[in-house]
């Protein structure tokens, strides 16, 4: 039993409602633990005055030099005693969870019994790098609860000026838009750079996340330095029969105001028979219409990735998406997979050394130009990775002939 | 003594051992899905075989006792295996459609909501907050708890023309990330700096160089060493603080949220696109922040009632016009909304192109 609850008016007020309350969660867990018990008692302070009270610190376990969030409170008396002290020290660790977050239900009830002895038994599933998060630890416990973790066959994910935890879809799983296996890629490309991981050392946070279609459920382009994502170049598959079996059920006008019009490059068009004309050529894989006529469509046979790099959110000079780097890759063979391995050690390598400290890849490559950043790392230019050619004429162009005669040059081997 | 033990450094485990077996089997060889109601998917394989799948809200903090209970349904009733989505919805996967009643009902009774598939609410984004990050503005959990009790119908139902994903953050790094609407902690006031504290906490050429606008100097402050702003260049964005704590940029009174709409990660039909700003100043007012609900609540309705079929919030916006938009969710426009960061020009109307 631990000692008696705070009042917590304003938190109760989260007890009511039809959604699942996280404050009937800590509640329960506060039965036997002073620790929650004092979070509470903190995060109702929080709720009064509108502040929050914890501050970093260092904290790690023994061989890496990240992944713990250190949480210590601020919340102190005149003589600089924690008003709430079982929760003084209240550490996150970040463990990485399988490709796509599919468990077993003996793993996570491990994940429990460990949480249980040695944290505060509050676990947040996901954070949105894709971590769990075991919320609520002493300096103490860390190495212990995280050695269990790790004795389970789990590791320490990513935190500060490092490569981070990466998140791929349900993908080839579950889902018949699924491009290529994202979970092995996800973790060729992590498992290829843990050392960067867990002893950070890079100029700022590095993100890998992998989608199995431009669907993009796991938020790629907007959300990580380096997304992969899942395409074909041959013509997508269609089932002309089911094709007229959707037109039969749904009825002429709504395909062509939900599929046919909704198409971005024009590359549909129905026709009197009741099926479908693709111009494959002009099609942009954005997946529209295979979202809406799922069993009639589907994507091709010669399936491959397109990776895009940069993106990030607002710090420092504003909100980027990643842009494109490769168009086109297979990765279906081990030597597919080498070589998309090859070309992400390049890209991190590049960044280690070029990027200024606490600069995103996506600033970098806006402060050196993409046409730098390809050079640096190995690629040739290519029309998709533009949505317009430049309009501005400030540019020394005295290498054109030699640039010409490149393209000219790829053209031909083609 | 004994030699401390090193980490195995395992990285990413293998996706294998935590598959449900139908998936194992099936793995890359799917062939179509459907949704028989809100909140169940069927996926067929070309090998016939075919996978229920129930998905579920959660508090995304759960306690171990919330987490026994959803692994007890899972080993009672869907084959001992779950998975979670990006917005921290369970799913249970079965083999059979007879499973899947029995399990929406156990859910139900226990008080999961069942939905947030196809052209629902899903579940909000979220991120730590007040229970536990550094630099928190507000609250994630208690926030995103209060919004979806009110949001619950739109959650269970796909009533919506396309999918809608909101996200919250507790301050302008925005970890809760692009959302259809987005809701964030906005500051509009510079930091409060105690000079005392910043020569001894603060490595001062770092937080000089963190600014976005070049509006932190070095200064010498009742005879320390300190930091200066210029209250005339600071944008109130908060990037110092957690670099300089005793630049807090924390306002109980002043810091408040804005809300924006657009912002979305697919590629289907147009291209991915980020959010843009349409309310600010609408009150931080836990423990249920009803101010925020009323907003969203609002954009919502408009969206619902007059977008076509498939439309995403911003290529609804973007399709009637952000005249008509701030007119049918009665927002007001003001001088702010007008872009004017760097590259901002693009994002003024550059033609004759004019709503009547």
């Amino acid at each position: 039993m631990a000692k008696p609850l705070h009042d917590t008016p304003m938190l109760d007020q989260l007890e009511t409602g039809p959604w699942p309350s996280f404050v009937t969660g800590l509640k329960r867990l506060a039965k036997d633990k002073d620790m929650v018990v004092d979070l509470l008692g903190q995060l109702e302070t929080s709720y009064e005055t509108k502040l929050g009270y914890w501050k970093g610190g260092t904290v790690g376990v023994i061989g890496y030099g990240g992944g713990v969030i250190p949480r210590f409170t601020e919340l102190k008396d005149d003589n600089n005693n924690p008003l709430f002290p079982a929760c003084a020290e209240f550490h996150t660790i970040r463990i990485i969870p399988p490709p796509g977050m599919h468990y077993d239900t003996a793993t996570m009830r491990k994940f429990c019994d460990i949480w249980e002895e040695h944290g505060a038994g509050l676990i947040a599933l996901h954070g949105q790098t894709g971590d769990i998060m075991m919320q609520g630890c002493t300096t103490e416990k860390v190495q212990v609860a995280f050695d269990e973790f790790n004795e389970m066959g789990f590791d320490m994910g990513g935190a500060g000026p490092a490569v981070r935890t990466g998140m791929s879809c349900v993908g080839a799983a579950r889902c018949e838009m699924s491009c290529f296996d994202e979970a092995r890629t996800m973790r060729m490309l992590v498992n290829n750079v843990l050392d960067d991981m867990h002893r950070p050392a890079l100029p700022y946070k590095f993100k890998y996340k992998v989608s199995g279609c431009a669907n993009d459920c796991v938020n790629s382009i907007q959300r990580s330095d380096f997304a992969v994502l899942g395409t074909w170049r041959d013509d997508m598959k269609v089932d002309q029969a089911e094709v007229k079996a959707y037109v039969g059920e749904k009825g002429r006008k709504y395909v062509v105001d939900n599929v046919i019009t909704r198409c971005p490059t024009k590359a549909l068009s129905l026709n009197d028979d009741d099926t479908l004309d693709v111009d494959n050529k002009n099609c942009v894989r954005c997946m529209h219409c295979l979202n809406v006529m799922n069993k009639a469509l589907s994507p091709g046979d010669d399936k491959g990735i397109t990776i895009l790099c940069g993106g990030k959110r607002t710090l420092k000079i504003g909100d980027l998406m990643g842009t494109v780097i490769v168009p086109f890759m297979k990765l279906e063979t081990d030597d597919d997979f080498e070589a998309l391995e090859e070309l992400a050690t390049e890209v991190i390598d590049f960044f280690a050394e070029n990027a200024l400290e606490h600069e995103r890849t996506g600033e970098m490559i806006e402060r050196i130009g993409l046409a730098g950043f390809l050079e640096g790392v190995g690629l040739e230019v290519d029309p998709n990775m533009i949505s317009n050619p430049r309009s501005n004429s400030y540019i020394r162009m005295d290498g054109w002939d030699e640039e010409a005669a490149k393209w000219n040059e790829r053209k031909a081997a083609d | 003594m004994s030699q401390p033990r090193m980490p195995e450094e395992t990285g990413v485990p293998e996706i294998d051992p935590y598959l449900h077996p139908v998936m194992k089997k099936n793995y890359g060889d799917w062939k179509f899905h459907d949704r028989p109601r809100p909140g169940v998917l069927r996926h067929v394989a070309n090998s016939g075989d075919e996978l229920w799948t129930v998905r579920a809200g959660t508090p995304r903090q759960m306690d171990v006792t919330m987490i026994r209970e959803l692994m007890d349904i899972a080993d009672d009733l869907a084959e001992g295996y779950v998975r979670f989505t990006s917005r921290s919805n369970i799913e249970y996967m079965v083999s059979t459609e007879a499973q899947v009643k029995p399990l929406m009902d156990k859910l139900t009774e226990c008080g999961y909501p069942i939905g947030g598939t196809g052209n629902s609410v899903s579940m909000i984004a979220h991120t730590q907050g007040w229970l536990h990050c550094d630099i928190p503005g507000t609250d994630a959990s208690g926030a995103v708890k209060a919004l979806m009790d009110e949001l619950v119908h739109e959650f269970e139902h796909e009533e919506m023309p396309n999918r809608v994903k909101i996200t919250t953050s507790c301050c302008q790094i925005n970890c809760g990330g692009q959302g259809d609407i987005a809701i964030n902690i906005q500051h509009v006031k510079p930091p409060k700096i105690n000079h005392d504290l910043v020569a001894n906490v603060c490595e001062r050429p770092t937080v000089v160089a963190r600014c976005p606008v070049a509006a932190i100097r070095p200064a010498m402050v009742n005879g320390k060493p300190s930091l200066e702003v210029d209250e005339r260049k600071c944008v109130c964005c908060g990037a110092c603080f957690p670099p300089c704590p005793p630049m807090q940029i924390n306002d109980p009174e002043h810091s408040n949220f804005a809300i924006w709409v657009g912002g979305k990660n697919s590629n289907a039909r147009s291209k991915p696109t980020f959010h843009k700003l349409v309310a600010s100043n609408v009150p931080n007012n836990p423990p249920r922040w009803p101010e925020v609900g009323d907003v969203v609540k609002r954009i919502l309705a408009a969206y619902k009632e007059d977008a076509k079929d498939y439309e995403r919030i911003g290529e609804w916006a973007e399709r009637i016009g952000w005249g008509s938009f701030f007119e049918k969710t009665d927002l007001p426009f003001t001088k702010y909304h007008i872009d004017n960061w760097r590259g901002g020009r693009a994002n003024l109307n550059a033609s004759s192109h004019v709503r009547f």
